[in-house]
């Protein structure tokens, strides 16, 4: 109860914002909401199936390159770039996922981020699209030929739109016959083998939802920014997204909100919005905001853990 | 008696140490063949064999007609072979319904229903409030399975072995750890599962193996030493040499 709470305040926090705020910081949160998305895909994974995925930003900068490509080529339409944008990340996904999820644990990380660091490179010998120095877009895409996306505010509500579709989706599927397959794997797969139910297709269907969401997210950051640029599929911003994912998840938990699915998803959500938006804030005050960040983290996860060991 | 459960030859080595050292073993349907034997005979490791999580060296293992001898440990399941651990096996953080409810999805074949079903996941819910009462936990559906009393959880993991409706149950102790009381209420449902389907009981509490089984087997590093009717297998030497010791440790 207090998870779909928590959830559905920081959707009307999000809602309310561009009443308060300028175009600068406007942007700021909406490109918060962008990594939200992205973290909650990644949530879905990880936090639903046990998957710790290192290569997110690989599918979310794929899905930002689809976008750039596309543009390039001369589709500027969002109704065909991010389908488009998503199914590309989403078949990266299945096709690495078909490798990395016949390994476990640290190895699935390890494959992942390899995989991710592969995407990496190819984006930096991308030559026609500005390999290294990354690609500017001539404009935002259009939605059905009108230039709605270049408002701040329209593109603001636009991504605040998907990014509750995608989190009710992902809740949806997480409490689903399938959802349940994959929470119980991931407690005891063992257990769900000896009850007939191999969990490999589960996980990888999973994982290749994961990447459209991803992909989505990373179509609408190359929108927010009108750059795409290898930095964007690093695996400094995998470990981003997973921190804010962990993060958040032991906010949640410390809020006592993080039962359940709406708790994980929440968690995620509210991951992502802290972790950008105290980025931001911090580089303000100083240009050494790690040192404050880190041990804030450090704090958080105890404050989390301590929860979590009473409960 | 035709045996459904055909297990010839099995081998299994750890580097020069032979776990299971060519072992012959049939379940009939209906019936209750008990495994015995002292620990570190391979017990579990010939559950594990059966049951497929282990891959044998050498031998062969059918159900009915089938041969499941390379089998994965889920087509073995779904082939009709389930079992229970000796350690409690559950998913801790599930309600006991929705681990049953799991244990009829894996039943019901692949369900890659991405979307709510209401129909179907109320049904199943009906049938795993059946499937608890008949364990005895039907007042505990909503408890968390971690929350359960050891006794319950090993009933729990019955219900959900039973969920599939096998043709052949693997029980790999499902007194272990439970009270006197709990045990006999084991054990009265176990004899109340045998016109269902055949079963392979491992069990120490030779009480409830020589109450419930129709032939015992004893393993001995490996191998069987005697299988038979439970008087014959108690009234052999070598059995109360290698594992009764001279007490008639067996007497009801």
């Amino acid at each position: 109860m207090r998870a779909l709470v928590l959830l559905l305040a920081l959707f009307a926090a999000l809602a309310v914002v561009p009443l308060g705020a300028d175009t600068y910081v406007l942007s700021i949160v909406t490109r918060a909401m962008i990594f939200a998305l992205a973290a909650v895909s990644l949530d879905f994974v990880l936090g639903g199936a046990g998957l710790v995925s290192f290569g997110h930003a690989a599918l979310m900068g794929i899905g930002a390159y689809g976008v750039g490509i596309l543009m390039e080529e001369g589709t500027r339409d969002a109704l065909i770039a991010f389908p488009a944008a998503m199914a590309a990340a989403g078949l990266f996904a299945l096709v690495t996922g078909a490798v990395s999820l016949k390994t476990r644990g640290v190895y699935f990380i390890m494959i992942t981020l390899a995989f991710g660091q592969m995407a990496f490179f190819v984006a930096q010998s991308l030559s026609a699209y500005g390999g290294d120095d990354g690609l500017s877009l001539a404009a935002r895409s259009t939605v059905a030929g009108q230039r709605w996306l270049k408002s701040p505010l329209t593109f603001h509500y636009v991504t605040l739109g998907l990014l509750i579709l995608a989190t009710g989706l992902c809740a949806l599927i997480l409490a689903s016959p399938f959802g349940r397959v994959l929470r119980a794997a991931k407690e005891n797969e063992r257990r769900v083998r000896a009850l007939g139910i191999d969990p490999y297709l589960y996980r990888l269907v999973a994982y290749g939802l994961a990447g459209a969401f991803a992909g989505l997210s990373g179509a609408l950051l190359a929108n927010l920014t009108e750059f795409v640029s290898p930095a964007f599929l690093s695996w400094h911003r995998s470990g981003e997204l997973i921190v804010m994912v962990v993060a958040g998840a032991m906010a949640a938990s410390a809020l006592g909100a993080g039962g359940g699915v709406a708790g994980r998803l929440g968690g995620a959500v509210l991951g992502a919005l802290g972790v950008m938006l105290l980025e931001e804030g911090l580089a303000h005050l100083t240009e050494h905001w790690r040192i404050v960040f880190g041990p804030l983290l450090v704090l958080l996860v105890l404050l989390g853990g301590l929860k979590g060991r009473r409960a | 008696m035709s045996a459904l459960l055909q297990v010839r030859g099995l081998r299994k080595s750890y580097g020069a140490l032979a776990v299971t050292d060519g072992v012959d073993l049939t379940v009939a349907a209906g019936e209750i063949h008990a495994l015995i034997g002292p620990n570190g005979a391979g017990k579990t490791t010939l559950i594990s064999l059966i049951a497929g999580e282990v891959r044998a060296d050498a031998g062969t293992i059918h159900l009915a007609d089938t041969d499941l001898t390379l089998a994965p440990v889920h087509r073995r399941a779904r082939a009709g072979l389930a079992r229970s651990f000796q350690i409690t096996s559950t998913i801790p953080a599930f309600s006991v319904r929705e681990n049953v409810v799991l244990a009829l999805q894996g039943a019901g074949g692949p369900s890659f229903r991405l979307w709510p079903a209401p129909r179907a996941e109320r049904a199943r819910a009906e049938r795993a409030q059946a499937l608890l009462a008949r364990v005895g936990l039907e007042g505990r559906g909503d408890h968390p399975a971690a929350a359960l009393s050891h006794g319950e959880k090993r009933a729990l993991e019955l219900a959900m072995a039973l969920a599939a409706e096998p043709r052949v149950l693997l029980l790999d102790e499902p007194m272990a750890g439970t009270g006197p009381e709990e045990g006999r209420a084991m054990v009265d449902l176990i004899a109340g599962l045998k016109t269902a389907c055949g079963i392979l009981l491992v069990e120490h509490d030779m009480d409830a193996v020589f109450r419930l089984a129709d032939r015992v087997s004893v393993l001995v590093a490996g191998r069987i030493i005697a299988s038979g009717a439970p008087a014959q297998v108690r009234a052999d030497p070598a059995v109360r040499a290698a594992y009764l010791g001279d007490e008639p440790g067996g007497t009801p």
